[in-house]
C-alpha cells in the first residue's frame, strides 16, 4: 500500500488534485462536473496521442511525426469527404486509422530494417508529411462549409452525456491498458525498452517490437487526425503544429522514462490531463493564455527531476547491516 | 543400445565464424538424457558461442544440430525453446521493471480463453517453480527490488518454466553463496532424475567433479577431448584446456618494499562497504581476494573517485588527498584498470594512440593544442613496453583481442606515471599467453617502485603474485594475510566466512 | 621480450579524407550548385548568392555548437527558444533606451544563462538532455510569450542593424564573415585541441571517458554554455536583420539545426562528426532553399526536400551495404 502511494501515478494524481483544489478555491465553477467533462473532452486528442507516444518511448524510441501524421491524415480524409460526401463516417474512420497506420509503419520500417535512429527518422518524416499536405492542397484550407455534416458531427454527438470524442479516449485508455498489461506484445514493449539485450535472449525481436510501437502510434495519430479536423471543422498545413512536443511532454509528466521500459497508460492519461487542466484553467483564473507554454515547460522540468529521483539506484546492497547490529 | 542411451541433442561438426575470428570450428557434443555434461575451457574457448548457437541467438555457418537424431534449425530463441532447449545465461537476462512472474514467463506466458495473459495462472505457475527451488520470492514483486542472489534464482526459474528436455547452465554458480550452490546441486540432481540432459559450463573444477557425468573440453574454438568424468583427473583436464602442462608459473621477483605511499582509513559507503583501511608501500603487490560481490570493485571505484564514500580519508605520500572524481585520483597518482574493459577501460571506437594519450593530453600538447607526433611517440613508447600486438597505432581498440585491449588500458595509465595502480581482475577473459605477460609486467612494475593493488578472484594468481592479501567479505575486511600466511585454504575460509577452518 | 615496431597509420590521412562523408557531401553541394545555375539564370549573381547565405548563417552558427554537443552524446532542442528569449530581452532593453553595446551584452548574457540552466539540469542533476531541453524549449519561449503576448518589440537603435544587415566588403555580409570566423574557431577547437578530443571520447563512451580521468560533467556543461552563447549570437543577428522581435521568432529552427548537423555527418548517437561536414551541410541546405526559391517553389516543399535528404543520406549507404552483401 505504501508502495502504491509512493508510485509515480499517485504523486501525479495528488498534483492534479492540488491543482484542481487551488483553482476551485478561487473559481468553484471550474470543478463543476459539466466543466470537468468538457476539459476531458478537450484533452481527449492529447490523451490518445500520449498513449501512442508512450508505447513508442517505452521501446527506447521517440515519434516526433505524430502531429504531422495527424495533420496529413486529417487532410486526406477531409479531401475524401469533399470528393465523396456520401461516404459514411465509419469508412472515414477506417481510412484514417489505416492511413495513419501506413505512415507509422513507414517510420517503423526505417527504424527496424535500416536501424536509423528514431529521432532522425521522425524528424525527417515530420517535415515530409507536412510537405505532402502542401503538395495535396497547394496550401489551401479545407473549411467547415466544404465538409459534410455527418463528417463534422460524429465526434460531437452525445452518447450517455458525453461526446463520442470523450468515449473514444476512454475506450483507448481501457483497450491499451489491457494490451499493455495482458498481452505478449504489450509486455514485449516493456522488455524491449527496459533491457534490449536481454529481450533478444528471451526471444523478442527488438526491432520488430519497435516497428509495432510506431505502427500503433501511427494508427492512433491517424484516428486523432480525423477527430481533430472534424472537431475544429478545418484542415490546413499547420494543423497541430508543434503538438508533438506537447505529446512528449504529457508522457514525461506522466512518468514515462525517456530511457525506455518505464511507463503506464494511466500515467500517460494523467500527464495529458495535467496539461489539459492547465490549458483550460488559465483563461478562467485570468492568467494570460500566453503563460501556458512556460507553465508546461516548467512542469516538464519538474516532472523529469522527480522521475529521476524516483528511479535513482542507491548502489549495490552488499553490507548486511543486521548482522552487525548486535 | 537401449533408447535411453541415444543423445537427445547433438552438435555435429558445428562451425561459427565472426569477422576475423573462427569462434567454433567443427565441434561436436552429445547430450544424453539424465546426464550432466560439463563443458570446460578457457575464456574465449568458444563455450558461450555454443550456448548462443544452441539457444537460437547465433546460427551456425556449418555442421548441424540434431534433436533425437533429426536435424533442426533454431532461427530464433523461441524456436530453440519450442524444441525443448532452455538456458540459464551467464548475463542476467532479466527485466528490472517487470514482476518476478513476468520475468519467468516472458514470451510464453499462460493465456486464457480470450487470448489475454492469464495473470492468475502465471503467478501460480511462478510460485510453483520458485517453491520447487526453495526460493521465498513473491511472484508479484518487481524485479528491481530483489537482491543479486534472488535475481539469479529468478533467472533459473525462467529456464525451468519452459518444459525443457535440455537445460544449459552457463556458469550458474558465479553469483551464488555456498549454501545456494548446494541447493543448485540438488536442483541439478532433480533434473537428472527427470531424465533431462544438462550442459553445465563452469571453470570451477570442484563443481565439475561434483556434478558432471561427462566432459567436453574446448580450446580456441575446437573440441580437444571428451569422455566420462570418472576416467579423468583434474590435471588432465587442465592440460587439455591449456594445451600444455601448467603448474601456472609466476615470475620470481625481489621484494624491495619502499616507503609507504598510500594510506586509507575508515572508508565507508551506505550500502556497499564499511570500515576499509590499509596501507601500501612502494614496490608492493597487495592482493584483494573475496567472493564475487564482496565489495572489492565497489571499494576500488570509490577509491578511484567514481562513487562517493560517506566517510574515510586517503593519504598519498603522507599528504591528505581529496578524491571526488577519477580526475582527482589520477592527479594524485592513483589509477584504476577496471574489470569491465569494453565499457569502463577502453574507448573501443577510438584509435589505440588516442586511448593511450587520453589522460596524458596535457603532456602531449602545447597550450591545449594537440600535437599528433607527440601523441604517437608516447603511445608507441608504452605500447611497445607492453609488447602490444596491433596492425597500427590508429587501429580502433575494439578490433584487438581481450589481452591486447588490456595492454592498451594499462599503457594508458603507465603513461601518466602513476604511484599506485589498481588492477581489477587483470587477467580475466584473456588468453594464457597474455596472462603470463601481464603477471610478468606486474612484477616489473613493482620492481620499479610502483605500488600495485590487484583485485582477483583467482586463487593461484593471488597466491602467486601477492606480497600481502586483504580478504573482503560482505563489504568488510575479513582478514589481512602477510606473504608467509597466504595459502588457498585460508583464503577460501575467510572469504566464505568459515572461521573454524582457520584454527 | 622482442619489441616490434607498430606503424602509426596504415592509411594516409589524405586517403581517409577522400573516402569520407564530407567528400560525398561536397559532391552533392557542387551538384546542387551546378544544377541551380542551369535551372535559373538569376542564380549566378553575386548579390543573389550573397542574399542566399542569410538562409543558413544564423542557423549554422548554432549548428557548430550543436555539433559538439551531439558528438558528446547530448542534444539541445531549446536553441530556438533561447533565440526568442534573448531577442525579447534585447527588445525590452531597447525600449528603455539601452544602446547597441548594451543590447549585444544582454543578448549574449541571456544565451549564456539559458545554456547554463540546461547544463546544470543535465550535468548536475544527471537528467536526459532531450527531455530537459524539450522542457526548457517551452519554458524559454513561454517566458517570451508572457512578456510579449501578441505584441512585438521594434525600435532598435539604427546602428544595431549592422549585425544582420551590414556588409563588410562588396557582397560579403557581416553575418557571413561572422559565420566563417565561427566555423574556423569551432573547427580548430574540435579537431585540434585537447578539449575537442575529450568531446569525442565522451561521445563514444562516457563511462570510459570518466574512468580515464576526464571531467565529463564539466565538459558537457561547457558545451551547453557554448550552445547557449551561440544562440545568443544568432539572436543578435536575427533580431538585427528583422528589426523586430515577436515571441514566435525562429520557431522550428531547433529541428532545422539538428537536421543540418546530422546531414553534416554527425552521428546523432554521438561519438563522430566534423565541423567541415557541418559547414558543407549548411551550404547544401542554403543552396537547396535558395535554388528552389528562385524556381518559385514554396518553403514548405523545400522542407520535404530537407526531410528527405536527412533520411536518405543515412538510409542510402545502409541500403547499399545491405544490397551489396547479398
Amino acid at each position: 500500500m505504501t508502495k502504491l502511494l509512493a508510485s509515480r501515478e499517485a504523486l501525479l494524481m495528488l498534483a492534479i488534485a492540488v491543482l484542481l483544489g487551488i483553482i476551485a478555491w478561487r473559481f468553484p465553477a471550474f470543478v463543476a462536473p459539466s466543466n470537468l467533462f468538457s476539459v476531458f473532452n478537450d484533452t481527449s486528442p492529447l490523451i490518445l496521442l500520449a498513449i501512442g507516444q508512450m508505447i513508442v518511448i517505452l521501446t527506447k524510441c521517440i515519434d516526433l511525426s505524430v502531429a504531422a501524421n495527424l495533420a496529413l491524415t486529417g487532410m486526406v480524409v477531409s479531401l475524401i469527404n469533399i470528393a465523396a460526401p456520401g461516404l459514411s463516417v465509419f469508412f472515414i474512420v477506417l481510412i484514417a486509422i489505416g492511413f495513419g497506420t501506413l505512415l507509422g509503419m513507414f517510420n517503423g520500417i526505417l527504424v527496424w530494417k535500416l536501424a536509423i535512429p528514431p529521432i532522425v527518422v521522425t524528424l525527417g518524416t515530420m517535415t515530409i508529411f507536412r510537405g505532402i499536405i502542401f503538395l495535396l492542397t497547394e496550401g489551401k484550407w479545407v473549411n467547415s462549409h466544404e465538409m459534410s455534416d455527418s463528417f463534422k458531427s460524429v465526434p460531437r454527438t452525445d452518447l450517455l452525456g458525453l461526446p463520442i470524442l470523450s468515449w473514444i479516449a476512454i475506450s483507448a485508455v481501457i483497450l491499451f491498458t489491457i494490451v499493455m498489461t495482458r498481452t505478449s506484445l504489450g509486455r514485449a514493449f516493456y522488455a524491449a525498452g527496459g533491457n534490449p539485450h536481454a529481450a533478444t535472449y528471451a526471444g523478442i525481436n527488438v526491432g520488430k517490437t519497435q516497428f509495432w510501437a510506431f505502427t500503433i502510434s501511427g494508427a492512433i495519430a491517424g484516428l486523432t487526425g480525423y477527430l481533430w479536423v472534424s472537431r475544429f471543422a478545418v484542415a490546413y498545413v499547420d494543423v497541430a503544429a508543434g503538438f508533438e512536443l506537447t505529446v512528449v511532454a504529457a508522457c514525461v509528466i506522466g512518468g514515462v522514462s525517456i530511457m525506455g521500459g518505464i511507463g503506464t497508460v494511466f500515467g500517460a492519461l494523467l500527464g495529458a490531463l495535467f496539461l489539459g487542466i492547465i490549458a483550460n484553467a488559465l483563461p478562467v483564473v485570468n492568467i494570460s493564455p500566453f503563460a501556458q507554454m512556460a507553465i508546461s515547460g516548467g512542469a516538464i522540468i519538474i516532472a523529469v527531476i522527480l522521475n529521476a529521483q524516483a528511479n535513482r539506484t542507491p548502489g549495490r546492497i552488499i553490507l548486511k547491516k543486521a548482522e552487525h547490529a548486535t | 543400445m537401449s533408447p535411453s542411451d541415444a543423445p537427445i541433442l547433438s552438435l555435429e561438426k558445428v562451425t561459427k565464424t565472426f569477422p576475423g575470428v573462427r569462434a567454433l570450428s567443427e565441434v561436436s557434443i552429445d547430450l544424453y538424457p539424465g546426464k550432466v555434461t560439463a563443458l570446460v575451457g578457457e575464456n574465449g574457448a568458444g563455450k558461450s558461442t555454443v550456448v548462443k548457437t544452441l539457444t537460437g541467438i547465433y546460427q551456425p555457418d556449418g555442421g548441424e544440430i540434431r534433436v533425437d537424431g533429426v536435424p533442426v534449425h533454431f532461427p530464433t530463441p523461441q524456436s530453440a525453446e519450442n524444441a525443448g532447449v532452455t538456458a540459464i545465461h551467464q548475463e542476467t537476462v532479466l527485466f528490472d521493471e517487470l514482476s518476478v512472474a513476468e520475468n519467468i514467463f516472458l514470451g510464453h506466458a499462460p493465456k486464457g480463453r480470450s487470448g489475454l495473459i492469464d495473470t492468475h495462472a502465471m503467478h501460480q505457475g511462478a510460485k510453483e517453480i520458485l517453491d520447487g527451488l526453495g526460493a521465498k520470492i513473491d511472484p508479484r514483486a518487481i524485479l528491481k527490488d530483489l537482491g543479486t542472489a534472488n535475481k539469479h534464482l529468478v533467472a533459473i526459474s525462467r529456464a525451468l518454466s519452459v518444459d525443457a528436455r535440455v537445460v544449459i547452465m552457463d556458469e550458474p554458480t558465479a553469483a551464488l553463496s555456498h549454501a545456494e550452490i548446494e541447493e543448485l546441486y540438488e536442483l541439478v540432481d532433480g533434473l537428472k532424475a527427470q531424465g533431462k540432459a544438462i550442459l553445465f559450463i563452469s571453470h570451477k573444477f570442484d563443481e565439475i567433479f561434483r556434478i558432471a557425468d561427462n566432459y567436453t573440453v574446448f580450446r580456441d574454438g575446437q573440441m580437444v577431448g571428451d569422455g566420462a568424468i570418472a576416467d579423468v583427473t583434474e590435471a588432465e583436464l587442465v592440460k587439455m584446456m591449456v594445451g600444455r602442462d601448467v603448474s601456472q608459473i609466476f615470475p620470481e621477483r625481489d621484494r624491495n618494499l619502499g616507503a609507504e605511499v598510500l594510506n586509507v582509513t575508515g572508508y565507508d559507503h551506505p550500502t556497499e562497504f564499511a570500515d576499509i583501511g590499509f596501507t601500501l608501500k612502494r614496490g608492493e603487490i597487495l592482493g584483494f581476494y573475496g567472493l564475487v560481490g564482496a565489495g572489492r570493485s565497489e571499494f576500488m571505484q570509490a577509491l578511484f573517485g567514481t562513487t562517493k564514500p560517506s566517510a574515510g580519508s586517503v593519504r598519498v605520500d603522507g599528504a591528505e588527498a581529496t578524491i571526488r572524481s577519477p580526475a582527482d585520483a589520477v592527479s594524485h597518482g592513483i589509477v584504476y584498470v577496471p574489470e569491465d574493459r569494453g565499457k569502463q577501460g577502453a574507448i573501443v571506437d577510438l584509435p589505440i594512440f588516442q586511448n593511450v594519450t587520453l589522460p596524458s593530453l596535457k603532456q602531449t600538447s602545447r597550450k591545449g593544442f594537440l600535437k599528433m607526433a607527440e601523441e604517437f611517440k608516447l603511445a608507441r613508447e608504452y605500447t611497445e613496453r607492453l609488447d602490444l600486438r596491433a596492425a597500427s597505432l590508429d587501429t580502433h581498440v575494439g578490433s584487438l583481442s581481450g589481452g591486447n585491449q588490456q595492454k592498451v588500458v594499462i599503457a594508458k595509465w603507465l603513461a601518466t606515471e602513476p604511484k599506485v595502480i589498481i588492477l581489477d581482475e587483470p587477467t580475466k577473459g584473456i588468453d594464457i599467453g597474455s596472462k603470463a605477460a601481464v603477471h610478468e609486467f606486474m612484477a616489473e612494475l613493482a620492481a620499479q617502485g610502483l605500488a600495485v593493488i590487484m583485485v582477483s578472484s583467482e586463487i593461484p594468481e593471488i597466491v602467486g603474485m601477492s606480497d600481502r592479501v586483504i580478504i573482503m567479505r560482505e563489504g568488510r575486511i575479513a582478514a589481512e594475510l602477510s606473504r608467509e600466511d597466504i595459502c588457498p585454504e585460508v583464503l577460501v575460509s575467510h572469504a566464505a566466512g568459515i572461521t573454524e577452518a582457520t584454527a | 621480450m622482442n619489441t616490434r615496431s607498430i606503424p602509426d597509420r596504415l592509411q594516409s590521412p589524405l586517403e581517409r579524407k577522400l573516402k569520407s562523408w564530407e567528400s560525398l557531401l561536397l559532391l552533392v553541394a557542387i551538384g546542387i550548385f551546378v544544377a541551380n545555375s542551369f535551372a535559373s539564370p538569376y542564380f549566378l549573381n553575386a548579390w543573389n548568392l550573397s542574399d542566399a547565405t542569410f538562409n543558413f548563417t544564423e542557423k549554422a552558427m548554432i549548428a557548430f555548437a550543436m555539433a559538439l554537443l551531439i558528438i558528446s552524446g547530448e542534444i539541445d532542442l531549446s536553441v530556438a527558444s533561447i533565440i526568442a528569449l534573448a531577442s525579447t530581452a534585447m527588445g525590452a532593453a531597447a525600449q528603455v533606451g539601452i544602446g547597441t553595446e548594451g543590447l549585444v551584452l544582454i543578448g549574449l548574457a541571456t544565451g549564456l544563462v539559458c545554456g547554463a540552466f540546461n547544463g546544470v539540469l543535465v550535468t548536475a542533476l544527471g537528467l536526459p538532455s532531450i527531455v530537459v531541453t524539450i522542457g526548457t524549449m517551452s519554458l524559454f519561449r513561454g517566458i517570451s510569450f508572457i512578456i510579449l503576448g501578441d505584441q512585438a518589440y521594434r525600435g532598435y537603435p539604427s546602428d544595431f542593424a549592422f549585425f544582420g544587415q551590414g556588409y563588410v566588403w562588396w557582397v560579403i555580409s557581416f553575418e557571413f564573415v561572422l559565420f566563417a570566423i565561427i566555423a574556423v574557431i569551432y573547427g580548430v577547437f574540435l579537431h585540434m585541441t585537447n578539449f575537442g578530443r575529450t568531446v569525442y571520447a565522451i561521445g563514444n563512451n562516457p563511462t570510459g571517458a570518466l574512468f580515464s580521468g576526464i571531467r565529463v560533467g564539466r565538459v558537457k556543461f561547457i558545451l551547453f554554455l557554448l550552445t547557449g552563447l551561440m544562440s545568443g549570437i544568432a539572436a543578435i543577428c536575427l533580431t538585427s536583420r528583422l528589426g523586430s522581435t515577436r515571441p514566435s521568432i525562429a520557431t522550428g529552427w531547433e529541428l532545422e539545426i539538428v537536421t543540418m548537423v546530422v546531414l553534416g555527418g554527425v552521428n546523432i548517437l554521438g561519438g563522430s562528426g566534423s565541423i567541415p561536414g557541418v559547414v558543407i551541410a549548411a551550404f547544401v541546405m542554403g543552396l537547396v532553399t535558395f535554388g528552389l526559391g528562385l524556381l518559385n517553389v514554396p518553403g514548405i516543399v523545400m522542407s520535404i526536400v530537407i526531410g528527405g535528404l536527412l533520411i536518405s543520406v543515412i538510409a542510402l549507404p545502409r541500403l547499399w551495404t545491405m544490397w551489396s552483401a547479398r
